[in-house]
């Protein structure tokens, strides 16, 4: 088992002081190598949850299993060791640092997880996402597709167990929507690398084989 | 992808509040830089001229700061004179009785009151200028036997000519030596003729000249900057000569060989009189300046001899004991007595620095640290703004798996690449000055100085530039080890 949900609860505090629940997940589980979408409308708690999944944010009850290690019962510091190892992460907007090159940011991915740095691995990355001949250029020269294949690499490169993707084609254009996605698929099958990623399009839901709905496996 | 590479590229994607902020930090090094080196020339140029070849001046009662800078720095004025016959007291009988110039009733036969605890006595007479340039006259031995520098092993060297002699055929009294500086700024070379003025550079300038016979080496002392003359032309300017009574005004009427300083052979010229003694001739001078007495001015007494020692004084002596252990005692003796005081140039001058110069120094090394300090707060607020702006940054970076640690670390690298980058420009800055104005700051006080002149307590400016970096930038730090990273994404 890659990822096993157990029990996992979070909320948020209102300005009121109100609590308001977010997540209330009794079980979800994504096997080794598994490709899957999670579906849900705006505003559900779908990044919310691949916020507890990677250990941005702490929930607030329940075990979340990575690989066999529950990171509810590490430390902060401990997590996020644990999510620069085990999980990449492709933003919804991309986020990668302007101030850096592309082949910069891939390397970025590696330079907070102990021993992983490989800057041919860097290289290779971007090289496989087609990037080779724009490895230098900060993100600015960059076309919005070759950003998010930018950040695609970046997740790769610490060979994680799980990719989470955040909505990945929120910001590319329909035409370019399904390559994205393709590469996502391809290269994370080609690693042996989970895939997780959310999503609100139906469009994007239709090129997987397993599609969830957030609403129906979370109580709130 | 180091830690101080992405921290170094945080400051070149803001470069240009990157360089202001650094810039601010270089002009406060700067200025410390540019303190600390005033303080070692300072330090230097006191101490260079704390050896000055004797321990003592004797000279008129009154301020003794005074005397010592205007004998030795050849600052102020004149307090007084004391007479001729005070100074040879400073003489053994051996060297009063080579003195050329008619005793009157003083006996040169025996030795002075102090003959036998001094190696060394030089009279100077001051009060005269060669435009802003002092008029020192004095003996030969003034520039033969002084000796200076830390070791007292420098003497006095010519870069043209020679020393002034006591008399010579060409030039008769009337020889002038300059110093370096002095040389320069009047353009004046070998064989010109000088006419000082008297008691004042704009007073009255004497008919009489003096030739220029040599041209000293710079020596890195005040008396780079002085006009020396023979002692016995001084005296024969006009209104140099102390009036006395009628009757023993006309009681020299021998021939004398001329006066010469003690350590050289008797020089065998007669000695002509001097003219014009005019005891009711009112003192036209103001008190304090020398020998400005009795002569017409303008009266020239190229022709006579050495004025009789009653007519003469002298601004101070230059006395360099035989040891040590006797100066307090000879100090004490001369302090007690009503016609001069004593003075210890070394600690009067030692005095000076430590209550006047050094706390101007640490005053001034104080304000340059506060610009430091500005500077540093300067980073901290151009840091601080920035975590507004670069919260999604680090937000990025701590999604990445970097620890809150890490990301407080990048920012205090940052802090300390702007602290240091500045520091060490503004220090490298400061360094070229001091080459480029080492010439002139060599010039004008002897001590050189250059790129590598570093002062030792500049090694303390790192170890200060990074605490002031860890400081200010904590704030910073701490901004982003809070950053809430689900927020903020």
């Amino acid at each position: 088992m890659l990822l096993d949900l157990e029990n996992v609860k979070k909320s948020f505090v209102e300005p009121n002081g109100d609590q308001l629940p977010i997540l209330d997940i009794p079980r979800f589980q994504l096997q080794r190598n598994e490709q899957m979408v999670l579906v849900g409308p705006s505003g559900c708690g779908k990044t919310t949850m691949l916020h507890v999944i990677a250990g941005i944010r702490r929930a607030d009850a329940g075990a979340v299993r990575i690989d066999g290690t529950d990171i509810e019962s590490l430390s902060e510091a401990g997590r996020d060791r644990f999510r620069a190892a085990k999980i990449g992460y492709i933003f919804q907007t991309f986020n990668l640092l302007p101030g850096f090159s592309a082949l910069e940011n891939v390397l970025l991915g590696m330079t907070f997880a102990r021993g992983r740095k490989d800057p041919p691995r860097a290289q290779m990355l971007l090289d496989r996402v087609g990037l080779t001949a724009r490895a230098s250029h900060n993100p600015s020269a960059l076309s919005v597709g070759e950003q998010q294949r930018v950040a695609v690499a970046r997740a790769l490169a610490n060979r994680p167990a799980l990719i989470l993707a955040d909505e990945p084609t929120a910001n590319v254009d329909h035409a370019h929507q399904s390559q994205i996605v393709e590469l996502i698929r391809e290269t994370c099958r080609e690693e042996n690398i989970g895939l997780l990623m959310v999503t609100h399009s139906q469009e994007v839901a239709s090129q997987f084989e397993r599609v969830d709905r957030l609403e129906e496996i979370n109580r709130v | 992808m180091s830690l101080f590479g992405i921290a170094w590229r945080s400051i070149r994607q803001r470069a240009l509040a990157s360089l202001l902020t650094a810039l601010s930090m270089g002009l406060g090094v700067m200025l410390v830089v540019a303190v600390l080196s005033i303080h070692g020339v300072v330090s230097e140029s006191f101490r260079s001229n704390a050896s000055l070849g004797y321990n003592m001046i004797v000279g008129a009662k009154g301020g003794k700061l005074q005397l010592t800078l205007n004998t030795v720095y050849y600052l102020s004025q004149p307090v007084e004179n004391i007479p001729y016959e005070y100074y040879l007291e400073f003489l053994t009988a051996e060297q009063r009785q080579r003195e050329q110039a008619d005793p009157g009733r003083i006996d040169l036969k025996r030795d002075g009151r102090f003959g036998r605890s001094v190696a060394l006595a030089i009279p100077v007479c001051l009060g005269d200028y060669v435009e802003e340039f002092r008029l020192v006259g004095t003996t030969p031995a003034f520039l033969d036997k002084l000796r200076f520098g830390p070791e007292m092993d420098r003497k006095f060297e010519f870069a043209a000519g020679r020393n002034f002699q006591h008399k010579s055929a060409e030039h008769g009294y009337f020889e002038a030596v300059l110093g370096a500086v002095a040389a320069r700024e009047l353009g004046a070379g070998l064989g010109a003729e000088l006419h000082p003025a008297h008691g004042d550079p704009e007073g009255h300038v004497h008919a009489q000249g003096f030739t220029v016979v040599g041209i000293l080496k710079r020596s890195g002392t005040p008396n780079d900057r002085a006009v020396f003359v023979n002692m016995e032309g001084f005296y024969l300017m006009a209104d140099h000569a102390k009036p006395v009574d009628e009757d023993a005004e006309h009681a020299h009427a021998h021939d004398q060989d001329p006066p010469h300083d003690h350590d050289q052979a008797p020089d065998q010229a007669h000695a002509p009189k001097p003219q014009d003694h005019d005891p009711a001739h009112d003192h036209d001078h103001d008190h304090g300046d020398d020998h400005a007495h009795g002569h017409d001015h303008g009266h020239d007494h190229a022709a006579a001899g050495p004025i009789p020692m009653n007519q003469r004084e002298v601004t101070a002596v230059l006395i360099r004991t035989v040891d040590a252990a006797v100066t307090p005692g000879l100090q004490n003796t001369i302090n007690e007595g009503r016609e001069a005081q004593a003075v210890l140039p070394v600690l009067e001058i030692y005095n000076l620095f430590e209550v006047i110069v050094r706390p101007i120094q640490t005053v001034l090394l104080v304000l340059t640290a506060m610009i430091c300090v500005v500077s540093g707060i300067s980073i901290l607020v151009s840091i601080y703004n920035s975590m507004s702006e670069r919260r999604h940054e680090i937000a990025v970076i701590r999604a990445l798996g970097a620890g809150r640690d890490t990301v407080m670390t990048i920012i205090l690298l940052e802090s300390v690449l702007l602290s240091l980058g500045g520091g060490i420009a503004g220090w490298l800055v400061a360094h070229a000055l001091n080459a480029l104005a080492g010439p002139l700051i060599a010039a004008q006080t002897g001590v050189a100085i250059g790129f590598w002149n570093i002062e030792l307590s500049e090694a303390l400016l790192i170890p200060a530039i990074l605490l002031l970096a860890v400081l200010f930038g904590f704030f910073p730090a701490l901004s982003a080890y809070r950053t809430d990273v689900g927020k903020s994404l």
